[in-house]
C-alpha cells in the first residue's frame, strides 16, 4: 500500500485486531458485572455517529476520483443512501439505494 | 425437552435468526474485499483485516486514513473509536455468559458483531429462563451463518476486485457503506446532532493534516450528544 511499508501495514492490521478484541473482551473477562457510569455511557453511545459522518463528508464532497472536484453522481447517490437509510432503518437498502443513484445519475449525466 | 436436546435446538434457533443477516453480511464483505484490493492491499493483508478484526465498519476507517497516508496512530483511534460500542456490547452480555470458562468467553468476544449482539440480547429478553448453555449455544448459533461468511464475502471481493474497470465508480462504493450505516443509527435528535457536528468539524477542519481534524470533530460530536440527550432529558422532566 502506498506510503506504508508492508510491516507497517501487518502492524496496523495486528494492532486494530488486538485492540478490538480486548474491546469486545473487556467486560466478559476482566471487568466483570461492574457497570460503566452513566456518562460513559452517553460518550460511548454516540462514538459511531461521531466518526463515521465526518470521514464519510469529505469522501462526498471532494471524492478523490474527479481530482476533489464535487460531482453530481456521487452527491446523488449519497443523498440516496442517506435518505433510504433514514426512512428504512435499514443498511442494506441504504447500500442498494446508492448504487442505484449512483449508476443511474452516471448513466444520464455521463 | 433434555438437557442437551435443549442446547441443540437454542443453537439451531440462533442459526435460523442469524441466516437473513446474511443479506447485509455478504455484500459488505464483499465490498471491502473490492475497495481493499483497489486500495493496494495484498491479499493476506485483505484477509488478515477481515479475520483479525472482523468488524466491517472499522476496516473501513482504516482503509479510508490509510488512503489518506494518516498518521498510525490516528488510524488506529479512529477506527478503534469506531469500535467503542463493542464494550458496551460487552457489559450487556456479561450477566448471561460471564462466569463461562474463559476459552468460551474469548470464543465469544472474538465473534461479537452487531448482528450476533443485537441477536443475543433480544432472545435472552424473550426467554429469561435459557440456562448458560443454551444461551451460549444461541450466541454461536446466530454467529454460524455471519463470522464465516464474513470471511468468504472479503475473499470472493478482493480476487474480484482488481478485474472491475473504473467506469463502475467503485471509489464510490465506499462513502456509500459509511452513509447506509450512518442513516439507521440517526435514530434520536441527539444522534443527529452529533452527526451534524462531525459533518461540520471535519469540513472546517479538512486543511489540518489527515486525520487530525476529523479526531477533533469526532470528540465535539460525541459531547454534543451527550449533551443533547441530557437537555433533553431534562426539558422532558420539566414537563412533567
Amino acid at each position: 500500500m502506498n506510503g506504508y511499508p508492508d510491516w507497517l501495514v501487518w502492524g496496523i492490521i495486528a494492532a486494530l485486531g488486538v485492540g478490538t478484541f480486548f474491546l469486545r473482551y473487556s467486560f466478559l473477562g476482566f471487568l466483570g458485572e461492574r457497570q460503566l457510569p452513566e456518562w460513559a455511557l452517553r460518550y460511548l453511545r454516540y462514538t459511531p455517529v461521531a466518526v463515521l459522518p465526518g470521514l464519510v463528508a469529505p469522501l462526498v464532497l471532494w471524492p478523490a476520483a474527479t481530482g476533489g472536484e464535487t460531482n453530481p453522481a456521487r452527491l446523488v447517490a449519497a443523498l440516496a443512501a442517506l435518505g433510504v437509510g433514514v426512512a428504512t432503518r435499514n443498511t442494506l437498502w441504504a447500500i442498494l439505494a446508492g448504487l442505484a443513484g449512483l449508476y443511474l445519475s452516471l448513466w444520464m449525466v455521463g | 425437552m433434555s438437557h442437551s436436546a435443549a442446547i441443540r435446538a437454542a443453537y439451531w434457533r440462533g442459526f435460523r435468526h442469524g441466516l437473513p443477516f446474511l443479506l447485509v453480511i455478504v455484500p459488505f464483505g464483499l465490498l471491502f474485499g473490492v475497495a481493499a484490493t483497489k486500495a493496494g492491499l495484498d491479499l493476506a493483508q485483505v484477509m488478515g483485516f477481515s479475520i483479525m478484526v472482523i468488524a466491517g465498519a472499522a476496516q473501513f476507517t482504516a482503509l479510508q486514513l490509510m488512503g489518506d497516508h494518516a498518521p498510525v496512530i490516528l488510524v488506529l483511534a479512529a477506527s478503534l473509536a469506531v469500535n467503542l460500542r463493542m464494550a458496551m456490547y460487552s457489559a450487556s452480555l456479561t450477566p448471561h455468559f460471564g462466569r463461562a470458562p474463559t476459552w468460551q468467553k474469548a470464543l465469544a468476544a472474538y465473534f461479537m458483531v452487531d448482528q450476533s449482539f443485537a441477536l443475543a440480547i433480544n432472545e435472552y429478553e424473550t426467554r429469561p429462563a435459557m440456562s448458560r448453555p443454551e444461551k451460549l449455544a444461541y450466541y454461536a448459533g446466530a454467529c454460524s451463518p455471519v463470522c464465516p461468511n464474513w470471511y468468504v464475502a472479503t475473499l470472493a471481493g478482493a480476487l474480484v476486485g482488481a478485474q472491475i474497470p473504473p467506469e463502475f465508480a467503485l471509489d464510490f462504493a465506499v462513502p456509500i457503506t459509511f452513509l447506509a450505516m450512518i442513516g439507521p443509527a440517526l435514530r434520536t435528535l441527539a444522534h443527529v446532532a452529533a452527526a451534524a457536528v462531525s459533518v461540520i468539524g471535519a469540513l472546517v477542519l479538512s486543511f489540518l493534516p489527515s486525520g487530525v481534524g476529523l479526531m477533533i470533530a469526532a470528540l465535539a460530536a460525541m459531547v454534543t450528544g451527550a449533551q443533547v440527550e441530557l437537555w433533553i432529558a431534562r426539558r422532558k422532566a420539566v414537563r412533567q
